[in-house]
């Protein structure tokens, strides 16, 4: 499935070693070989055409996906398993977990009984396109579902990189600072929504929701905001209800790529 | 953030394009990286050096083009130049700004043998 990188993962760093003709002699005589090449190329674009590929291959199966972002200890994946329960039987569903180390993630969410692929990056800080779209061949997913994509804890390098995903969802919790979203502007400037949290908890602390808001905003005027507590559950009907929206509207958007190909087809039977 | 996995993308182009455009070692890298791109130049540097240590890039010299962060601010309708992602515009305070330039990260240029 991987067509991009079929020839690029065999770094033959081996024929690179070819003699260098470090003898300085044409250098001497003035003859440098030297030429300047224009490249003009994007540092990212061997990403971005791996998570070009992903999200060809989700929207051809209606799958929204989508990376789910955070520091460590936000609720990331207590939210997730919560949320696989309630739509656990609903949906065809599946996780992407990436951490640098452990398996701990995954085994949480296959005991939910959705299946669960973790990648772990080793000394890596995010997940890459390419390792997603590996991650895909060997965690089946039905048509119209969703992959849930939860990235290292991590709220710097991640941002940088497209997974192919529909929308980066950026969990913060309220027991940190009302201010990461203007210490760590680049996430939050990605993200489509911002999930605040262990909202039951306020009542202990002196998290200003008002002006944690007020920053998102400031970073990403169109951001949206969801208040939730996965431990009691107030706010999960709210981010189920947007799951479904945005869920809905991949499908719809396959079903018309569909129709339009159909009648295109249809078409050609009067020919 | 993560200039080592950009120093690696950095090597992986230069190595593709060594056999499109037919050479075999890089003198020169030319860089355009943005304020606002997250990239420490610092570490580009440090990191740059590691990565293509042993391979066609062995030695060569890394040139950073910084280019300085700009705005479209929607109510003044106006360019203005920002520092940061969550800067007001200088003009009215108003936070309705779509950056334009200043997220960069290109590879521009090579000095190849």
């Amino acid at each position: 499935m991987c067509t991009v990188c079929e020839e690029n993962d065999h770094h033959h760093h081996d024929h690179e070693h070819e003699p260098h003709h470090h003898d300085g002699h044409t250098h001497a005589l003035g003859l440098s070989p030297s030429r300047m090449v224009q490249i003009e190329q994007d540092i990212l674009g061997k990403n971005n055409q791996y998570a070009a590929h992903n999200r060809q291959h989700f929207a051809q199966h209606a799958i929204l996906a989508l990376n789910l972002v955070s520091s460590p200890g936000s609720g990331k994946t207590t939210l997730l398993t919560e949320t696989l329960t309630r739509l656990q039987g609903k949906l065809p569903m599946a996780v992407v977990e990436g951490d640098q180390q452990t398996s701990n993630d995954a085994d949480r969410i296959r005991a939910t009984g959705v299946p669960a692929l973790q990648i772990n990056t080793g000394k890596g800080c995010h997940l890459d396109a390419h390792m997603v779209g590996h991650a895909l061949e060997s965690l089946p997913i039905d048509d119209g579902g969703i992959l849930f994509i939860e990235n290292v804890g991590n709220l710097v390098c991640p941002a940088a990189f497209d997974l192919g995903e529909a929308h980066k969802v950026a969990i913060l919790s309220v027991t940190e600072g009302e201010d990461k979203p203007i210490k760590y502007p680049d996430m939050f400037h990605a993200a489509d929504l911002m999930i605040l949290n262990k909202t039951d908890l306020l009542p202990y602390l002196k998290f200003d929701v008002a002006k944690c808001e007020e920053y998102a905003r400031r970073v990403n005027p169109d951001i949206e905001i969801l208040h939730v507590s996965a431990t009691s559950g107030e706010g999960m009907e709210g981010w189920l209800d947007w799951l479904q929206q945005q869920r809905k509207a991949i499908v719809e958007q396959q079903m018309q790529a569909l129709e339009a190909k159909m009648q295109t087809l249809r078409n050609t039977l009067s020919l | 953030m993560h200039e080592m996995s950009l120093c690696e993308g950095v090597l992986q182009v230069l190595e593709d394009e060594s056999h499109r455009q037919h050479f075999h070692k890089v003198k020169t890298v030319w860089l355009e990286i943005g304020s606002m791109s997250g990239v420490e130049i610092e570490a580009m540097r440090f990191c740059f050096d590691v990565v293509v240590r042993n391979t066609l890039a062995d030695g060569a010299t890394l040139e950073i083009i910084e280019v300085p962060a700009e705005a479209w601010c929607l109510n003044c309708s106006q360019t203005v130049t920002v520092q940061q992602r969550y800067d007001a515009c200088p003009h009215c305070g108003n936070f309705q700004l779509q950056i334009t330039s200043g997220e960069e990260m290109r590879i521009k240029e090579l000095e190849v043998e």
